[in-house]
């Protein structure tokens, strides 16, 4: 006679909300996704900007005196870095995304990342020397 | 030969009689060369003959012996008790349901690996007489990485997407999907397209990239994941804007 | 089973996320600047607004506020599906909301713009 088998398989749930504090490369992940909360934000201010200057002089003056207020100090460096983590991460998932095949070799992953942080520092540097920031 | 004594935690479950798992201390004398599952077949041998898992090759090519080790999925057979100080937490793999102490339930990711048809799907059909279906250096390197998988589903237990949604085809299936995609004696990927293409196929992927950095073949099932993107949204668009292209 | 629509919003998504990793860090240096004090020369009133008087910059910054926010905006409601709340077509259709709403409103203000 065939011996009975019992089968109850436990299955461990999932914590809802918390679970990326169980491994450092969750954490990182929602660092780089909580980057979009920065660029949106900033992005919605930029529309706020273009609103004052189309209400004329006075209110874009107003605008610039807001963008010294400590708040937006500080947001704008919480702003500035969640962006340019999210530029640094953008760029090195680059080559998997889109990898570069000559021939028999793949184009190595670096040459790949390496080109978009040049090309990323070559267009930050030309808006600023066309915004007449130097 | 130097010896030392390691302390290991393993989860048990006993389905007979445990409402729910917890852990053992077991105190191995382990070589310096030991791996983790040479010190679980110590345990089974000397100590504990009911401690239940998986293996088989021992070097890292069958897939089976995946456990969470210290919270994070690794072959037993490739992980050296030397690299761990203090006490070494033995789990079963992460987002699987546990048959009994480390083995898991893998009925799932057997189905999904089923419904991507991971098996060649000739472009043109030709008998034997015909010859082989060539190809070139090139062409084959432009899947061979992803041809390495050994479905030990450590990125299905990395991947926090899959652990949230259980219904996501996930890494390796999708990867192997597109290793299929890749091969330029393949006509299959219309079919596959129904399954990866779907919404709960890459489209549940938010490119955590864990899968990638935890894969003991280097498959970088991440990379064939954001490939299968692309082209899918290339796809989308094509067949939306250029009507005409659709037969 | 069959293929899904999920291209439709992913697609911006991907143009957003790498227009925004070449260009968001710097502009919001530009507007650092000013609020440090240095204001950059094309912040000045008069400067900016020929600029932006042009058909060509109103597009492009039409463009540029798009893909921004609808980048943001997909991220976050995966975020926020990431984080336990999960009445996703919800959450869906207030954030690309706010993007579409965002880029009508800015593409608006540019029009009052007028070549002086
Ligand atoms: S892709 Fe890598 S981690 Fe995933 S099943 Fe295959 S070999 Fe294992
Ligand atoms: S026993 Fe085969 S992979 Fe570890």
């Amino acid at each position: 006679m065939a011996e009975q088998v019992t089968r109850k398989p436990y299955v461990r749930e999932v914590p809802r909300m918390l679970w990326f504090l169980r491994h450092p490369r969750y954490m990182r992940y929602m660092a780089r996704e909580f980057s979009c909360l920065f660029i949106g934000a900033y992005t919605l201010m930029l529309v706020v900007g273009l609103k004052r200057l189309a209400e004329g002089p006075d209110a874009w003056a107003g605008f610039l005196a807001a963008l010294g207020s400590p708040g937006a100090i500080v947001f704008h460096l919480f702003a500035l870095a969640f962006s340019a983590y999210h530029s640094i991460t953008w760029f090195r998932l680059t080559p998997k995304a889109m990898p570069v095949q000559i021939g028999d070799t793949f184009v190595a992953d670096r040459v790949i990342s390496g080109a978009h942080y040049a090309g990323w520092a070559l267009v930050s540097l030309v808006v600023l020397w066309l915004a007449g920031a130097f | 030969m130097s010896e030392r004594t390691v302390e290991l935690e393993v989860l048990r479950y006993n389905p007979e009689t445990d409402g729910e798992p917890h852990f053992q201390r077991y105190s191995v004398t382990c070589r310096e060369e030991w791996v983790v599952l040479d010190a679980l077949n110590h345990i089974k041998e000397t100590v504990d003959p009911t401690l239940s898992y998986r293996w088989s090759c021992h070097m890292a090519v069958c897939g089976s012996c995946g456990m969470m080790i210290d919270g994070e999925p690794k072959l037993a057979c490739k992980t050296f008790l030397r690299d761990y100080p203090g006490v070494i937490r033995v789990e079963p793999l992460a987002h699987f349901p546990v048959e009994r102490d480390l083995v898991t339930v893998i009925d799932d990711f057997i189905a999904k690996l089923t419904r991507v048809k991971p098996y060649l799907i000739p472009k043109e059909e030709k008998p034997v007489a015909a010859g082989e279906y060539r190809q070139t250096p090139a062409q084959l390197k432009r899947y061979k990485q992803f041809t390495l998988c050994i479905n030990c589903m450590l990125c299905y237990a990395a991947c926090p997407e899959y652990g949230i949604i259980p219904k996501f085809l996930g890494p390796a299936a999708i990867s192997l999907a597109h290793r299929w995609n890749q091969d330029s004696r393949d006509g299959g990927r219309a079919q596959r397209q129904e399954e990866i293409a779907a919404t709960e196929g890459v489209w549940e992927c938010s490119f955590t990239g864990a899968c990638s950095e935890v894969c003991p073949e280097h498959v970088d099932p991440a990379a064939a994941l954001q490939q299968v993107k692309i082209k899918s949204t290339v796809d989308w668009y094509l067949a939306h804007t250029m009507p005409w292209l659709n037969k | 089973m069959a293929t899904s629509n999920k291209p439709i919003v992913w697609g911006p998504f991907a143009a957003g996320g790498t227009l925004t990793a070449f260009l968001t860090p710097v502009l919001i240096l530009l507007t650092l600047l000013a609020g440090l004090g240095h204001a950059p020369d094309l912040l000045a009133y008069d400067a900016l607004r020929a600029f932006a008087a042009h058909g060509i910059v109103k597009l492009g910054l039409v463009v540029v506020i798009f893909l921004s926010l609808w980048s943001a905006a997909h991220r976050l409601r995966i975020t926020c599906y990431d984080l336990g709340l999960r009445a996703d077509t919800l959450v869906a259709t207030l954030v690309y909301a706010v993007a579409i709403a965002g880029t009508v409103a800015a593409a608006a203000y540019l029009l009052r713009l007028n070549p002086v």
